[in-house]
């Protein structure tokens, strides 16, 4: 399992950790006011640790015998900033959705840990749970299913006051459902109208009002644009960006389109196989990478460069993606690796800054989980 | 916004302030699909007719006096020399086999009919639609022992199920053959909505609402039971001629609804053997059962399509 050597485990209430949460908040009520005290910009939001989940693969039909597991996020941390974007990208299958629904507390974290200011919202239940849901929201990824087709657009975006009383007064919830469809840039006299009457772009800027209802500081998009066409995805993007410093939001940006991840990431994780391959700022990602599996993606994007295209060095994966049910020994990537060697069948590389380049100053100096990370350039000419 | 100027063509001052004020409006009402849904009912020439002709109905079942001077219980209603008269003037719908007046007998036997027919129809969708919203909603063990169960009463067949059931209990009224329709009737409804809440629970729209924190109740009542409802109400409202049928076929095996009790299926069940040479004792009370059946799927079409923005 991949560890991190950010070393800080905030249970522990080391400096790292902001200092309101801790062991000794006990009650609901303690719980609920720790979760909507203020974090100042640039402090870990939401720090992520060790998650894994598995899904449980059972024969018989009586009696279920377990036969293995999908390991679909198999020890995943990461720290999110306020008011950051962080984006995670990856090939279909990799987990990146499951981080999303794990995040959410859609899906039961098999193990690890997620702390929202502090507390480890994977054991949260009941009320403690519903008030992290008011900061925590999500925004889905196919506007066609995410939105209920027999409620109206006012009933859709309203719904989060109804859940969430406290936020809006009762006579108060009408007029905020048309500001937020104002704020979305959506006519609010469409209040009225149902799911269907839209467009795919407006049908997410619907979901996104709904998401922004209960004022939340952390948004998970999972995908948000890749069910839309590419010129109304500018336009999505654009909003989210623009929401973002608006309402100061910090964003988890879940994509498999690393040129929307470029545009709209402060930081960027690079999963493959249910575990984080290498993460960094944009510019050490995409410019400086040292993981194998990420100068494979990034040699894939197209360059609008005949010319740069030629000089480029294509990098071509064979294979595919091993099984997540029986994922390979050591460094998963090692299957279609170029690199690989023994070692990397034995010892499974942590996510770490690369010993060469430890207490170097260069954007390669990222953390990346490999025995053989070094740059190679491959968006420019190689 | 913008978009709305942009897509006027007219530049029509006065035009445009009255649009926008008709738009505003429209928004100060708050739509809901209930709402909505009547709205657009009551504006269906369907709608209308098939609740006019319900409204007949009922009022046939709830006092047949108002529609008929005559009794089919008083002395001397049925004269055998009548037997099998084709339809004369003062006697419409002519004489069945008893010499009874069929017109008579018709208005009478609809309140039977349909208590059997709406009875068993609302008993297997509020059994089945639970039930199978239930096991959908859990799902694991509880949908696997359910579903079990369900097929033990799918196993059996309609009239030897009734047979077996009128055998312990005895019966022969109404109530006890809306009871044996409704327990060997409620699988299929059943299945249907099992169905329905599985395909809809694992939308994201649900996921949605399990993110804003929604419990379970406002997930299966807000969220999953109005998008499972369409094809429960077609099933239901046709099943509801399909049991005022099966009823007859009740009585003609002598455990449904038996003499003096009167019914359409009952009497159809009577006139079909001799139906090659009077047509009439057949056609007139299974015309009143197809009007009903009629009136019902209408209707259920109706609301079906009402309720579904999409259709809107």
């Amino acid at each position: 399992m991949a560890e991190t050597t950010k070393a800080t485990e905030p249970g522990d209430a080391t400096p790292n950790v902001s200092p309101l949460e801790v062991a000794d908040v006990h009650s609901v009520e303690e719980k609920v006011a720790a979760l909507d005290a203020p974090v100042e910009r640039g402090e870990p939001i939401l720090q992520v640790r060790n998650l894994v989940k598995h899904f449980p693969l059972t024969q018989g039909i009586i009696v279920k015998r377990h036969v293995g597991a999908v390991k679909a996020v198999d020890g995943v941390s990461f720290d999110l900033y306020q008011g950051e974007t962080l984006g995670i990208v990856g090939e279909s299958g990799c987990g990146k959705s499951t981080v999303a629904k794990v995040l959410m507390n859609l899906e039961k974290a098999t193990a690890g840990e997620v702390f929202y200011k502090g507390q480890d919202i994977t054991k949260l239940s009941g009320r403690a749970l519903k008030a992290v849901r008011r900061n925590i929201q999500m925004i889905f990824q196919d506007p066609y299913t995410s939105l209920n087709p027999r409620m109206t657009v006012g009933d859709i975006i309203g719904e989060p006051f109804d859940i969430h009383p406290e936020v809006a007064p009762k006579g108060d919830r009408r007029q905020r459902v048309r500001e937020l469809l104002d704020v979305v840039g959506l006519n609010p006299e469409y209040i009225n109208r149902y799911p269907h009457q839209f467009s795919g772009g407006q049908r997410q800027r619907i979901g996104i009002a709904r998401g922004l209802a209960l004022n939340p500081e952390v948004i998970i998009c999972d995908e948000p644009v890749s069910a839309l066409d590419v010129s109304v995805q500018a336009q999505v993007i654009n909003l989210m960006e623009r929401l973002q410093d608006e309402f100061n939001l910090s964003y988890v940006f879940i994509a498999h389109d690393l040129s929307i991840v470029r545009h709209i990431s402060d930081r960027v994780g690079v999963m493959y196989l249910g575990r984080i391959a290498e993460i960094g700022s944009d510019e050490q990602i995409y410019e400086h990478p040292t993981h194998p599996y990420t100068q494979a993606l990034l040699s894939a994007v197209p360059v609008p460069d005949p010319d740069a295209r030629e000089g480029r060095e294509r990098i071509i994966l064979t294979g595919d993606v091993p099984s997540p049910a029986n994922p390979p020994s050591g460094c998963s990537f090692r299957t279609r690796c170029w690199k690989a060697q023994d070692k990397c069948a034995e010892e499974t590389p942590l996510l770490a800054v690369p010993e060469r380049f430890k207490g170097v100053d260069t954007p390669a100096a990222h953390e990346s989980a490999c025995h053989f990370a070094e740059e190679k350039d491959v968006v420019h000419a190689g | 916004m913008s978009e709305k100027t942009i897509e006027r063509p007219t530049t029509d001052e006065a035009a445009l302030a009255k649009e926008i004020e008709a738009d505003e409006k429209a928004a100060a009402r708050q739509a809901s699909l209930l709402k909505d849904g009547w709205a657009d009912l009551r504006k269906r020439p369907m709608f209308i007719v098939s609740g006019l002709v319900i409204l007949l109905l009922l009022a046939l079942a709830v006092a047949p006096g108002l529609f008929t001077a005559r009794s089919p219980f008083s002395d001397g209603f049925c004269q055998l020399q009548n037997s099998m008269t084709p339809p004369t003037s003062g006697h419409l719908f002519g004489y069945d086999v008893q010499g009874c007046d069929i017109y008579t007998r018709t208005v009478y036997g609809a309140r039977n009919s349909i208590i059997v027919g709406v009875v068993t129809t609302i008993a297997t969708t509020l059994i089945g639609g639970l039930v199978g919203m239930l096991a959908g909603l859990i799902g694991g063990w509880i949908d696997a022992l359910l579903s079990r169960v369900t097929e033990v009463f799918s196993a059996l067949p309609l009239l030897v199920g009734g047979l077996l059931i009128m055998s312990i209990w005895g019966g022969g009224d109404v109530w006890s053959v809306s009871l044996i329709m409704a327990v060997l009737g409620w699988p299929q409804v059943f299945r249907i909505m099992r169905g329905e809440v599985i395909s809809n629970k694992y939308n994201d729209y649900v996921a949605a609402a399990r993110a804003l924190g929604a419990g379970s109740g406002r997930i299966a009542f807000r969220h999953i039971l109005p998008n499972t409802l369409a094809p429960v109400i077609v099933i239901t409202t046709m099943n509801l001629g399909v049991y005022i049928a099966a009823e007859a076929a009740l009585s003609y095996l002598g455990i449904g609804i038996q003499y003096p009790n009167i019914s359409w299926g009952l009497m159809i069940s009577d006139a079909q053997d001799r139906f090659l040479t009077s047509p009439h004792a057949l056609l007139f009370p299974a015309g009143a059962l197809s009007i009903t059946v009629l009136a019902f799927i209408m209707l259920g079409d109706v609301v079906r399509d009402a309720f579904d923005p999409k259709m809107r």
